[in-house]
């Protein structure tokens, strides 16, 4: 137990340490990209832990980040002026709506970004509720079909809907701010208040996932995913055990979806492509399946190379080379527990033979 | 007592009759085998008793109470726990650990109390693993608690699944082929295990191929043939059943 | 609706819902022979349009076109010999994952060959708005270029595995492969034909089809959906079935113009997948044992 705090904490000095370097080149950008990194990492844990420790595949998981991000983002642009004077004004009054100066001057009525951000919670939760339900009950190329399903009626709900933007998206989205002083936004000042905040959030995401996986939980998910008829005959609830990893893993991409929007200050239809759906399984294969570290370690450097345009235009093809060598070569991902007594015996032969 | 009463329970698949109107009980605190050709439905029947399957028609009534419909994690909670042919262990978990998800049942913690890692876990994780020690004590796997149990020697792959079983606290065992691919010496093994078990109070309905042990064993037999009851008695009598001879054994021709 | 609108609904259905039966009957045969659901098989049918509208800058039409099939054969076989063939008892996970990743390197390679823009062939017979009388139905005599020869390969395809040596060997092995193999058929050859014999089919389909639909880079992944929805819809690895599925699917999205918004008409095969997965996944005309059959 104790292995698992020593792990956050050098995980955290390792975030301070990045941040500290990139002060040294002096180039802002770099906390930027890293702090993008972090939402989509949020993501990706999320991922890992329904297809590496449960056992579901999902390749349509973009389409729940995009739900939180572009409800988000609906509820605080939609100007609601218009309904001045009606019922509404009570959800003012209660805190609910807020009021700011638009782009060109006047003023907006929008919900507040607190309100916003729980209805994207809860509706990711609730879409993902019922949608999990049948869809679990698949398996192999159908359940992976399903959720492409899913993911793909999202994207073409987003971009073909004038009320969101359609191929535009949603833009001007106002900060959220969580207290006074901290606010979620994009703005230069508040950078490294970002960075950490983003990245604090993940660590505190980490640390709940890593409880998670050592309780009895966890290893009644790795008893699913292993051999699900005997962990039914066991007495595990598999069906609810699926269902309540998808919505968990649902609920940290829709949260991660609402705070890269605001942060972002906009959301395009691109998020909930089927492309980047594909982006957040080659990196929980290659970080190894069933290893939230892996996952989370590949997410950080995967994606900020990414957002820095390391890949250029072959940023689709980079992915979709990922998944192939790690499926052909390291089905077990690349930083997997047996790693370092495989190198130990690639690198040792000739000498006894070591004991299984 | 009658711990479990099978009711004219029948299953079809397509063209195939597999389970065609058997009924038999079960009485507490005894052992009954269950013998048969291969194809004979036994572990069909297995599946339906257990929630794996949905009898078409007929009841299974446990413990005084109807589960014939209810998913297989509900029936293992009323205390019917099965084991599997192929054996099923749980790769990627040790031995120590495949026995803990046995107690799964008779522990609280759920998602939300494993995130928050909440404190009544604490206790209650070390006294999983504590009894799940115990159970491998019992059965003389204590060396191998921390090896991958998929790497470990058949023999004790079995002993490993039915410690697990065991860890559920079943009222009944249902082992499907418990002896399958075993010597004689660990078939006798297994034979006085299962003995151990009865003893201990938990009913024990046991398929299996290896005749001696289950006539050495058992109190009474079922003998299924093409999915239909055709005997059930003590294990002298099957012995000498003129038809269960003949369908193991053929026709008698020149 | 006049009678007139209905027909063309009903033509333009049966146009597209080939199409999506011809990659449907490629799942399917790539299926049967090894339980592999290949998501590349979108991007066969791309290939297949679009290397014809290359070399048709050199060469005439039919050569053009015979060309872009063996190519796209070729590939095919050149995918499963580089990328499925050593591989030893793969999961269905890692099989899923390895052909989505191909069909994002093929499709992301077109795109670095061809660009973005979009492509066409010229019509086979006539132009774009030669048409002929069918009753009181004008239609392009493309659609029965799409129509006759698709028909034609299904009915070659059926002669071939009913009557032929090597398709009932393909058969057998579909059936039980370890059999197979005891009679002394190479499974390894049979998947590779399987892979061949899917891609030849998609990129004729893709085409024929061409003139109509045009053809650009990615048009490859959205007719994989589709094409997957149809042979779900009936019931994977019936290709017969598959034929129907796909004339019900071209009909529901052409008729359903005139209540949707044009944009969500792609959403419709998705609709119908989803539907079909959780209501009866084996299918409108599958079942659970001829699902087994594997039959063609």
């Amino acid at each position: 137990m104790r292995g698992r705090y020593l792990q956050l904490l050098g995980f955290t000095g390792l975030i301070v340490a990045i941040q500290l370097a990139t002060q040294l080149t002096g180039n802002p950008y770099h906390l930027t990209q890293l702090t993008m990194s972090a939402y989509y990492s949020l993501l990706v844990i999320g991922l890992c832990l329904l297809i590496g420790y449960a056992g579901q595949i999902s390749i349509g998981h973009a389409g729940f980040f995009a739900i939180g991000g572009y409800l988000s983002a609906l509820l605080t642009t939609h100007d609601l002026s218009a309904h001045k004077g009606t019922a509404f004004m009570w959800l003012a009054k209660a805190g609910v709506l807020s009021s700011r100066t638009g782009l060109y001057g006047g003023d907006l009525l929008t919900v507040h970004p607190w309100a916003a951000c729980l209805v994207a919670i809860f509706a990711t939760v609730g879409i993902a509720y019922a949608v999990g339900g049948p869809v679990l009950k698949l398996k192999g190329h159908y359940l992976a079909m399903a959720t492409l399903g899913f993911g793909s009626i999202v994207y073409r709900i987003v971009l073909g809907s004038a009320m969101v933007g359609a191929a535009d998206g949603i833009s001007e989205v106002p900060p959220f701010s969580l207290f006074p002083g901290l606010e979620v936004s994009g703005r230069a000042p508040l950078r490294v208040q970002n960075y950490y905040l983003a990245w604090g959030l993940v660590i505190a995401g980490m640390a709940l996932l890593l409880n998670l996986v050592h309780s009895r939980a966890g290893r009644a998910l790795s008893a699913i995913h292993g051999a699900e008829d005997a962990a039914d005959a066991t007495g595990i609830p598999t069906a609810r055990y699926k269902l309540y990893t998808f919505v968990l893993s649902a609920a940290y991409a829709g949260l991660a979806g609402v705070l890269l929007t605001h942060f972002n200050g906009g959301i395009g239809p691109s998020e909930a492509s089927i492309m980047k759906s594909i982006r957040y399984v080659a990196i929980v294969a290659v970080g190894g399946m069933a290893n939230l570290w892996g996952a989370l370690l590949m997410s950080l450097l995967l994606n900020y190379l990414s957002l820095r345009g390391y890949f250029g235009t072959y940023d689709d093809a980079v992915f979709g080379g990922i998944l192939i060598l790690i499926m052909l070569f390291a089905p077990e991902g690349l930083l997997r527990r047996q790693l370092p007594g495989e190198l130990r015996r690639l690198f040792s032969r000739g000498d006894a033979e070591e004991a299984p | 007592m009658r711990l479990l009463s099978v009711r004219g329970v029948s299953k079809r698949f397509g063209g195939l009759q597999a389970v065609e109107d058997v009924s038999f009980d079960v009485s507490q605190g005894t052992i009954k085998g269950l013998i048969g050709p291969n194809g004979a439905g036994k572990t069909t029947l297995f599946n339906l008793i257990t929630g794996f399957l949905r009898p078409d028609r007929g009841s299974i009534v446990f413990d005084e109470a109807e589960v014939q419909g209810l998913p297989p994690h509900q029936i293992a909670a009323r205390g019917m726990v099965r084991t599997f042919q192929q054996i099923r262990l749980f790769p990627k978990m040790t031995a120590l650990e495949n026995i803990m998800v046995g107690c799964h049942l008779h522990t609280r913690g759920g998602f939300l109390a494993g995130m928050l890692h909440l404190p009544f876990t604490w206790r209650e994780e070390r006294r999983t693993r504590e009894k799940a020690r115990g159970t491998l004590e019992l059965l003389g796997l204590s060396d191998v608690a921390d090896e991958e149990a998929i790497r470990l020697a058949y023999g004790q792959q079995r002993v490993v699944e039915l410690g697990r079983a065991l860890a559920c606290e079943p009222r009944i065992l249902l082992l499907d082929e418990p002896a399958a691919g075993l010597n004689i010496r660990e078939t006798a093994e297994v034979g006085k295990l299962i003995r151990r078990i009865r003893d201990t109070g938990v009913t024990v309905l046991l398929v299996e191929h290896d005749i001696s042990l289950i006539m050495e064993i058992s109190d009474e037999i079922i003998v299924l043939s093409y999915g239909q009851k055709i005997a059930e008695d003590k294990p002298l009598a099957i012995q000498r059943d003129g038809e269960v001879i003949r369908i193991y054994l053929g026709e008698g021709d020149a | 609706m006049s009678i007139d609108l209905f027909f063309q609904y009903v033509v333009a259905g049966i146009t597209y819902g080939t199409i999506y039966a011809v990659v449907a009957i490629g799942f399917n045969i790539i299926y049967n022979t090894t339980g592999i659901i290949n998501f590349a098989q979108g991007e066969f049918v791309m290939l297949g349009g679009m290397t014809a509208v290359t070399f048709h800058q050199f060469l005439p039409l039919p050569a053009a076109i015979l060309v872009a099939v063996l190519i796209t054969t070729v590939i095919g076989a050149l995918v499963e010999i580089l990328f499925i063939r050593w591989l030893y008892q793969p999961s269905v996970l890692r099989m899923i994952i390895i052909t989505i990743g191909l069909s994002i390197l093929i499709r992301e390679t077109a795109l670095h060959i061809w660009g973005e823009s979009v492509r066409s062939l010229p019509y086979f017979t006539g132009s774009s708005v030669t048409s002929i009388r069918f009753g009181g139905v004008y239609l392009s005599p493309q659609v029965l270029w799409v129509v006759g020869l698709c028909t034609l390969v299904v009915a070659l395809l059926s002669v071939f595995f009913n009557y032929t040596l090597l398709g009932r060997q393909m058969r057998a092995c579909a059936a039980n492969r370890d059999a197979a193999r005891l009679c002394g058929i190479s499974a390894k050859n049979m998947v590779t034909l399987s892979f061949m014999l899917s891609a030849a089919i998609g990129a004729l389909g893709g085409s024929v089809v061409c003139p109509i639909t045009y053809v650009k880079y990615d048009s490859g992944t959205p007719l994989a959906i589709k094409g997957f929805a149809v042979a779900i819809l009936g019931g994977l690895g019936n290709s017969l079935a598959a034929a129907g599925a796909g004339m019900i699917l071209g009909a529901l999205e052409s008729f359903s113009i005139s209540i949707l918004p044009a944009a969500y008409k792609d959403a419709i095969a998705i609709t119908i997948l989803l539907l079909v997965l959780f209501v009866k996944p084996s299918g409108l005309f599958g079942s659970a044992e001829a699902a087994r059959l594997k039959e063609f």
